[in-house]
């Protein structure tokens, strides 16, 4: 294909060959946020396999609801960029800006019900684990319950931190829209963080029910 | 594809002139400049970890020890296995020679993705700033692995301070990965298809797998024990129901592909040299290329041979022992492969070939020596001594330290453009030979006889054998310094060096040494597979 549309960097051929490898990399960096995460998860699980009782007792702490909402608006977050891609896709760069707008709208939303909201809640019920003050302490199932918030905690916070540098990435994308960047033949930033964007969510999804659903009943 | 062509004034300024100003150096985006940089800070951490070993090997010169405290030392080793490993072995030849030559082995302008490269070199050295500054207030004296409970609950040093050090710089190793995989993929210059690719670009993408899929879950596992040192409470802490021992299996999961982030790219620079000094294709070219695929998958499903004697099921260790055995066939495949490259070959023995022969030896004991440990029985015996400390010095040192200075040797006057005294690089890879012989053999028998690594004193039965060792230090140390002294001095006063001054065959060796900025006058087009050296009978004797 010709080079002559759009600009690209002097080490790529064309445009496209530098879009394409653009993805190659988020699709590569996504791959090795997998394994961080996957390590996380696997210590979770095994943790809990040898911890029932004190894992479902901490799980039933939980603020369902608090977590219920918050999937709900990181999905619906993920669906407004998404729509703002779209709109990239045919040189609307105002729609895509507003679409940044209520993404990042609804993902400070998440981080207020998490981290304003629910740890604060947490803290007043003393389920932070470290100390002898913690909820659960003499119980039976303290150990459990104590391991069980050691993740809870460092889970939600390094989602936390991820859905942090998300709304910088989509906020950073708001304003190139704002200055008319894109085009039908230059939308690759707008996809990778988009990428990054539903990959948090994905996050969450699992986070979602390893913390408030098993073990609840 | 079209093919870009670079302004013919800017081509005649090489890498090195380009810009002279500091910040053009600091903020550069250019792959050679951040090899330079590279290699300019893997250097220093080298002789850092190399002090380290030396005071350890002064301590060990009597049976109660020089040193002393027995917490000094246990400092003292951990700061060299931890600079070492981190700061050196696991960079050293994707950083440094990787950043330079991998872009010009593909006929790119340079890696995808330029920034991200400058970027894991100040995490490097953030990373690196974190890590000496832990070392300078006093040290670690966990061991490298910082096994809990030791390192949660047991001691006094600077455990977190520590760890935040190797999670920064694992930031700079999956950045270097992520890169060197984008880039093979996507930034081929047009006829490089996979198998006209040098084995060093096979040997760095493996080494990229292992980097991009393994550091991560180093990363998560230091970060948990970070968490359980800052709060004395955390999954590996058996008092409330977690577990140690899965500490041992996440961070040999990482580990234990780290060896291979460790070797692989010394294979391939290995792979380089030998076709070239001994004027022959290389023989068996796709199962050298496939080896080192098998080489990071296997890699990934062994790290239980480092728990035998940790309670694991008999089951588990059984099946951890096979699959070790099997990550040993590739790595013995490519040797039977160099050696057939060399066989009938019209050999040049210049110092990169030194190196190169010097690998191919010391890695074989490494290699074999591998199998005693793997073995669950002899495991028993060997484990936690200085066979150990022997067998992978023998891979680390005499393979992966050895290829690098062959690799060192061998793009010298591509990357500086000037030739290395080629007398003084010959002593000194024999020099370093022989010394690394009298530094680690005697460790074999030490660790036969049953003397434990990691320790302060030891009977005085044991004396003889670490005073050779000690001595033999004093011979590596001695070939360590001499490279840095005459490298230095080729830098200002060394021939100038032509654009391919051994004849070889890589795309790297078709443009000017140093290379122009932008690397290639017009974007090449491969139509030969790499190593295409006319048969050796009709080479003529340019000794
Ligand atoms: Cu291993």
């Amino acid at each position: 294909m010709s080079d002559t549309y759009a600009p690209h960097e002097f080490q790529y051929s064309s445009a496209e060959h530098q879009a394409g490898t653009a993805l190659a990399g988020m699709w590569l960096f996504l791959a090795t946020e997998v394994l961080f995460f996957g390590g996380l998860f696997l210590t979770w699980i095994y943790a809990r396999s040898q911890n029932l009782a004190g894992f479902d007792a901490g799980a039933r702490e939980t603020e369902l609801w608090i977590g219920t909402l918050n999937t709900g608006i990181l999905l619906t977050s993920s669906f407004v960029y998404s729509t703002g891609l779209a709109f990239a896709r045919v040189g609307n760069n105002r729609r895509l800006m507003q679409c940044c707008f209520a993404a990042i709208g609804l993902g400070l939303a998440f981080l207020a019900l998490k981290f304003g909201l629910e740890w604060s809640g947490d803290f007043d019920k003393h389920l932070w684990p470290v100390g002898p003050d913690f909820k659960f302490a003499g119980e039976p199932t303290e150990g459990g319950a104590r391991l069980f918030y050691v993740f809870y905690f460092i889970g939600t916070g390094l989602h936390g931190v991820h859905m942090v540098g998300g709304i910088v990435l989509v906020a950073m994308i708001a304003w190139r829209a704002r200055r008319r960047e894109f085009s039908p033949l230059y939308v690759t930033p707008v996809e990778v963080v988009g990428m990054y964007w539903s990959f948090v969510d994905i996050i969450w999804i699992i986070l979602y029910p390893l913390i408030y659903l098993i073990g609840r009943s | 594809m079209s093919t870009t062509v670079v302004e013919a004034a800017e081509l005649e300024k090489s890498y090195l002139v380009d810009k002279s100003t500091v910040a053009s150096w600091l903020l550069t985006t250019d792959h050679k400049r951040i090899a330079i940089l590279y290699l300019g800070s893997i250097t220093f951490f080298f002789f850092i970890g190399g002090i380290a070993a030396a005071a350890v090997r002064l301590n060990l010169l009597v049976p109660e020890g020089l040193i002393p405290s027995a917490e000094t030392y246990n400092r003292l080793f951990t700061t060299h296995g931890v600079i070492m490993v981190w700061f050196f072995l696991v960079p050293a030849v994707p950083v440094s020679l990787g950043n330079f030559v991998v872009p010009l082995m593909l006929g790119a302008r340079d890696l995808a993705f330029p920034k991200l490269n400058l970027i894991s070199w100040y995490l490097f050295i953030i990373g690196g700033i974190i890590e000496l500054y832990a070392l300078f207030i006093g040290g670690v004296d966990t061991g490298w692995t910082f096994y809990p409970p030791m390192s949660t609950s047991f001691n006094q040093s600077h455990v977190v301070l520590a760890v935040i050090g190797v999670f920064v710089s694992g930031f700079s190793s999956i950045a270097t990965g992520l890169n060197f995989i984008v880039t093979i993929h996507r930034l081929r210059a047009p006829g490089m298809t996979w198998y006209k690719m040098p084995i060093f670009l096979w040997s760095l993408y493996s080494t990229s797998v292992i980097l991009v899929l393994a550091t991560p879950v180093l990363a998560i596992t230091l970060l948990l024990l970070g968490f359980e040192r800052i709060f004395r409470i955390g999954v590996f802490d058996p008092a409330i129901g977690g577990d140690p021992i899965l500490f041992q299996h996440m961070f040999w999961f990482y580990s234990h592909p780290a060896v291979y982030i460790m070797i692989l790219p010394g294979f391939g620079v290995i792979s380089e040299i030998i076709p070239v000094f001994c004027r022959r294709r290389l023989f068996g070219y796709k199962f050298v290329a496939w080896c080192s695929v098998s080489i990071a998958v296997i890699s990934f499903f062994v790290w239980g041979h480092h728990m035998f004697v940790s309670g694991q099921s008999l089951y588990a260790s059984v099946v951890f022992s096979l699959l070790s055995y099997a990550v040993a066939v590739p790595s013995a495949i490519k040797v039977f492969n160099w050696i057939g490259t060399m066989h009938k070959g019209f050999i040049r023995f210049d110092a990169p070939m030194l190196y190169a022969l010097g690998f191919v030896g010391l890695f074989t004991i490494g290699g074999l020596t591998g199998l005693f440990v793997a073995a669950l029985a002899a495991d028993v015996h060997l484990t936690q001594t200085y066979f150990v400390v022997a067998h992978f010095h023998y891979v680390m040192v005499g393979g992966m330290v050895t290829a690098f200075f062959g690799g060192l040797h061998y793009w010298w006057p591509k990357i500086t453009g000037r030739m290395y005294p080629e007398m003084w690089g010959r002593a000194a890879a024999l020099i370093i030979f022989i010394g690394f012989n009298v530094t680690f053999a005697p460790q074999f028998l030490l660790g036969y006889l049953g003397m434990p690594r990691r320790y302060h004193s030891y009977p005085p039965d044991f004396q003889v054998l670490n005073v050779l060792s000690s001595a033999g230090a004093t011979i590596l140390a001695a070939g360590y310094l001499l490279p840095l002294g005459y490298l230095t001095w080729s830098l200002f006063r060394g021939e100038r060096a032509p654009a391919n001054p051994w004849g070889a065959t890589g795309l790297e060796w078709q443009t000017p040494s140093p290379p122009p900025a932008k690397n290639f006058a017009t974007t090449p087009v491969v139509t030969e597979p790499p190593y295409t050296f006319p048969p050796p009978e009709l080479v003529q004797n340019r000794v």
